[in-house]
């Protein structure tokens, strides 16, 4: 039997299960274990953290996750490549270190670090020198939010982490890496694969995007059948066991719930992407199209058929910038009647709103209950005789103040407004930053990696 | 014969910025060809007519028996931006499956769909 290489996901965002990382080093037979933490929103609340103190900026949950299998590390070779480092991919690399020491590694644990992702140090440089950075939906040039940007990041390759694991990192910390990626570079690693062999780069990237979001392609959030997915209380993060001709099996550790089918395998392929012929990664465009599921045995998913281009010439830049403030108020409605209720409160409320003079970019009402999830598409009564309808209403805008006396206005509205309201302790909701994005490209050669090995 | 789509695919969507991505898969393989004739560009913009900004984008996965839909402007200006309770477009996959498509009878019965209740 040819040799095969398992890399699982343990953790499909920041705040994703906990126990899902020791799930996955303990019980399943890893060779590797990536993890992602970053969301494109996650970037600019690090960003803001490392401003208030220098020493943050990563993800904070990280070094003790990591202290927590530190046997499956240094006893049976797993090794750990996360995109944990944010902002500060140093500064999570030696808390990490730290945290290590403490759990009894001693001096051995080797942490690579990977940066260059980072652009808001350069970023002037880089307009300067002719990078426009557009927005890559509307083409409007970057300089028009420029004095509110609050984090600009690259989305970097496989090539960093591949060097940090081939320099004997034990565990890499990345910065914004495309997610898929800190799958390939184990699987360049294990098995060679040259940075041209653009088949097998689809096969590694594709695996990736499978096991990216967690247990969502082992039955979490599955539509398919979803009654029956059992023991989801257990669900089995996901483990794709690779070989080297770049087929892939999908599974997760055994004992565990979920479940591992085509059609789980499948909802997960499709999500969130664009053209499947041309699925742009910063390592090969992937090609979808040639793909093949098939159910090998029960809980394992194979795939085959991945196809490749060369890489983009560009990178994907994600600007954040600072958009106003937002705050949102919620009250609900009883039957008889609920959304007419709720209704009226609407009008009531945007009535005053408009007498007080306050301006908003943005305001939407929703009635929970009554077609807030599809919005125009659901049925025009679907509502009409619903036990209750939550009144949803949220504010945007630059001025602050406008916005703050918003959260005011939502719960007079208990006495002074329709009948046969509660639920009114969300009433008075707590003004937001907003922080939009920008995406962008940037020609590959602006983005130096550089990768440090710490111990 | 009146299909209901919730009752002959599944389907999974979410955001890249202000475009909601919506796939739509096959519950049966013999199932594709039909949804791919009948689920048209044109079919998807008129369901959403209103719902969203700009253009519906599809592309074909025979091989997964799966369609892709881009929805343009669909999102109040994408995930931090919006307001909305699904700002993030994670439940456009069964918005889209409220579509009803009309089959032949003779089809449907020689595809074995089910009747819409």
């Amino acid at each position: 039997m040819s040799r095969t290489v398992r890399v699982g996901c343990g953790a499909g965002m920041w705040g994703d299960d906990l126990d899902a990382p020791r799930q996955l080093a303990e019980r399943g037979q890893l060779d590797y274990l990536m993890l992602d933490y970053l969301a494109e929103v996650t970037m600019s609340i690090l960003q803001k953290q490392r401003s208030r103190d220098p020493s943050a900026g990563y993800a904070r949950d990280f070094p003790a996750t990591v202290a927590g299998i530190l046997g499956p590390i240094l006893e049976h070779g797993v090794k750990v490549v996360a995109d944990a480092g944010g902002v500060n991919p140093r500064g999570c690399a030696e808390a990490t270190i730290a945290a290590a020491a403490k759990a009894g590694a001693g001096g051995r644990l080797r942490v690579g670090v990977v940066t260059g992702d980072d652009l808001l140090p350069r970023l002037d440089a880089l307009l300067a020198a002719g990078h426009a950075l557009a927005h890559m939906e509307t083409g409007a040039p970057l300089s028009s939010v420029r004095d509110r940007v609050v984090a600009a990041n690259a989305y970097i390759g496989a090539d960093g982490p591949l060097e940090a694991l081939t320099r004997g990192a034990h565990v890499v910390v990345t910065g914004r890496c495309a997610d898929a990626s800190l799958t390939l570079a184990p699987l360049r690693h294990a098995f060679g694969w040259g940075g041209d062999d653009w088949a097998r780069m689809a096969a590694g990237m594709i695996a990736g995007h499978v096991i990216e979001c967690g247990a969502q392609c082992t039955g979490g959030n599955c539509l398919h059948d979803w009654r029956t997915i059992p023991d989801m209380a257990n669900i089995g993060y996901p483990i794709a066991e690779v070989s080297d001709d770049g087929s892939v099996v999908f599974t997760k550790p055994d004992g565990t719930g979920g479940r591992v089918s085509v059609p789980s395998v499948t909802e997960q392929l499709v999500y969130e992407i664009g053209d499947p012929r041309a699925y742009m990664t910063p390592d090969v465009v992937c090609d979808f199209t040639g793909l093949q599921l098939e159910q090998s045995a029960p809980d394992r998913v194979r795939m085959t058929g991945a196809r490749g281009t060369p890489k983009p010439e560009m990178l994907k830049v994600s600007v954040a910038y600072q958009a106003g403030w937002k705050a949102f108020g919620t009250l609900t409605y009883a039957w008889p009647d609920a959304a007419d209720k709720a209704r009226m409160a609407d009008r009531v409320l945007r009535e005053r709103l408009e007498r007080l003079g306050l301006r908003f970019d943005e305001i939407v009402s929703e009635f929970v209950g009554a077609g807030a999830a599809h919005g125009a598409v659901t049925p025009t009564h679907a509502g009409d005789d619903a036990p209750e309808v939550m009144y949803r209403i949220g504010v945007r805008g630059m001025n602050k103040a406008h916005v703050e006396r918003f959260t005011r206005e939502v719960a007079p509205l208990v006495l002074n407004g329709p009948p046969s309201v509660t639920g009114y302790a969300q009433a008075r909701g707590k003004v937001e930053e907003v922080v939009a994005f920008w995406p962008a490209l940037i020609r590959r050669d602006a983005v130096t990696v550089s990768v440090e090995v710490l111990q | 014969m009146k299909v209901r789509l919730v009752d002959i695919a599944h389907a999974r969507s979410g955001d890249k910025g202000n475009i909601a991505n919506v796939g739509v898969i096959a519950l049966k393989p013999e199932w594709y060809p039909l949804i791919a004739r009948e689920l048209t560009a044109d079919r998807v913009a008129a369901h959403y007519a209103g719902a969203i900004k700009g253009r519906v984008e599809r592309f074909e996965l025979a091989n997964l028996h799966a369609l892709n839909f881009l929805l343009h402007g669909a999102l109040d200006g994408g995930g931090t931006l919006s307001l909305r309770t699904d700002a993030q477009g994670k439940v456009f996959s069964t918005s889209m499956l409220r579509i009803v498509l009309d089959v032949p009878d003779a089809e449907a019965r020689a595809l074995g769909l089910p009747d819409a209740p």
